[in-house]
């Protein structure tokens, strides 16, 4: 079945507390010093029929204005199915 | 006599508190359902605080596209009175009723206090009934409380005095210029994240000098939507 991937993340110039958190602790674990870490969100959002142009609008539509809030996030990445990866 | 809707959402949990409060003020609350789309003739709406949707998405956000939110949208749009408190603030932003947005706290973790905060906007439907620069405590309690907005959203929010609650003793949770709470261009819509509603009967508030529990500064934001109301 076919499967869209939206990737959301928080906007850069904010403070990503969580982030924060986790790069904390896989610099206490793993050894490395990481400058940074950044998380964010992956949708996956799976039809049962076939993905056309309308529905690709529609996913796009739903990306800016639901799964994402401009103010504090931006949609970094949309994969149509040709290009998503699908979950095995 | 005022009636004042308070609308329950899967995962409020603040519902009956500002009923509690808005009773104590002087008025009539009328529980409101999210899945209606029927405000039941209330003068004034209250969104309250909790976990809508166990904060599912992004805080606020799901609620935000709730049957009734459709309702409340046009009521504030033509004046209505309507405040948010905590998550109804985020629920707010979610609906572009009020500009910026609520982020997780900067230290990353959910705080729970009596916080102190003084008002400076006393011309909305929300807080007419305080003094410019008074100074009251109410309870804050929030893992995602910090105000964000882009840098001219936030001029334009200072510039035109929107700002109605600001932290004072201590910023909680990293909100940008210490902002607790804003208002709409009109007035008419407010939110803020720390909970007016649990400061409005003695015995149950927070510590005052005076007694322990006894503060009742929440009081006047329903004071306020009430008299506004009668002014019409």
């Amino acid at each position: 079945m076919p499967t869209i991937i939206i990737e959301v993340m928080p906007k850069a110039e904010l403070l990503d507390p969580q982030g924060k958190a986790v790069l904390g602790a896989l610099t206490r674990t793993s050894g490395v010093q990481f400058s940074n870490v950044r998380v964010g969100k992956r949708f996956e959002l799976t039809l049962d029929g076939p993905v056309d142009e309308a529905t690709l609008a529609a996913v796009k539509r739903v990306a800016d204005d639901v799964l994402c809030n401009s103010v504090i996030e931006d949609v970094v990445a949309i994969r149509p199915p040709e290009n998503a990866e699908t979950p095995s | 006599m005022t009636r004042i809707g308070v609308v329950t959402f899967p995962g409020s949990l603040d519902d009956r508190d500002a009923q509690r409060a808005i009773r104590l003020a002087g008025a009539q609350p009328v529980s409101l359902w999210h899945g209606d789309h029927d405000l039941h003739d209330v003068d004034a709406i209250v969104l309250p605080g909790g976990f809508s949707y166990g904060d599912y998405l992004r805080c606020g956000a799901i609620a935000s596209l709730s049957p009734i939110m459709t309702e409340i949208v046009d009521a504030a749009n033509r004046g209505t009175p309507v405040l948010g408190i905590c998550n109804g603030f985020q629920m707010l932003t979610e609906a572009h009723l009020l500009d910026g947005g609520l982020i997780r706290n900067d230290s990353g973790s959910f705080i729970c206090r009596d916080q102190r905060l003084r008002v400076e906007n006393t011309s909305t439907a929300w807080s007419a009934a305080f003094t410019r620069g008074d100074e009251i405590t109410i309870p804050l309690k929030n893992g995602e409380g910090a105000f964000v907005a882009d840098a001219e959203t936030l001029t334009q929010l200072e510039e035109e005095g929107r700002v109605v609650v600001r932290y004072l003793e201590g910023n909680p949770n990293g909100s940008l210029n210490d902002i607790a709470g804003i208002c709409n261009a009109r007035g008419n819509v407010v939110g803020l994240m720390p909970h007016p509603e649990h400061a409005t009967e003695s015995g149950f508030g927070p510590d005052t000098p005076p007694a322990m529990r006894n503060g009742t500064d929440g009081l006047a934001f329903f004071h306020s939507a009430i008299a506004a109301l009668a002014a019409v």
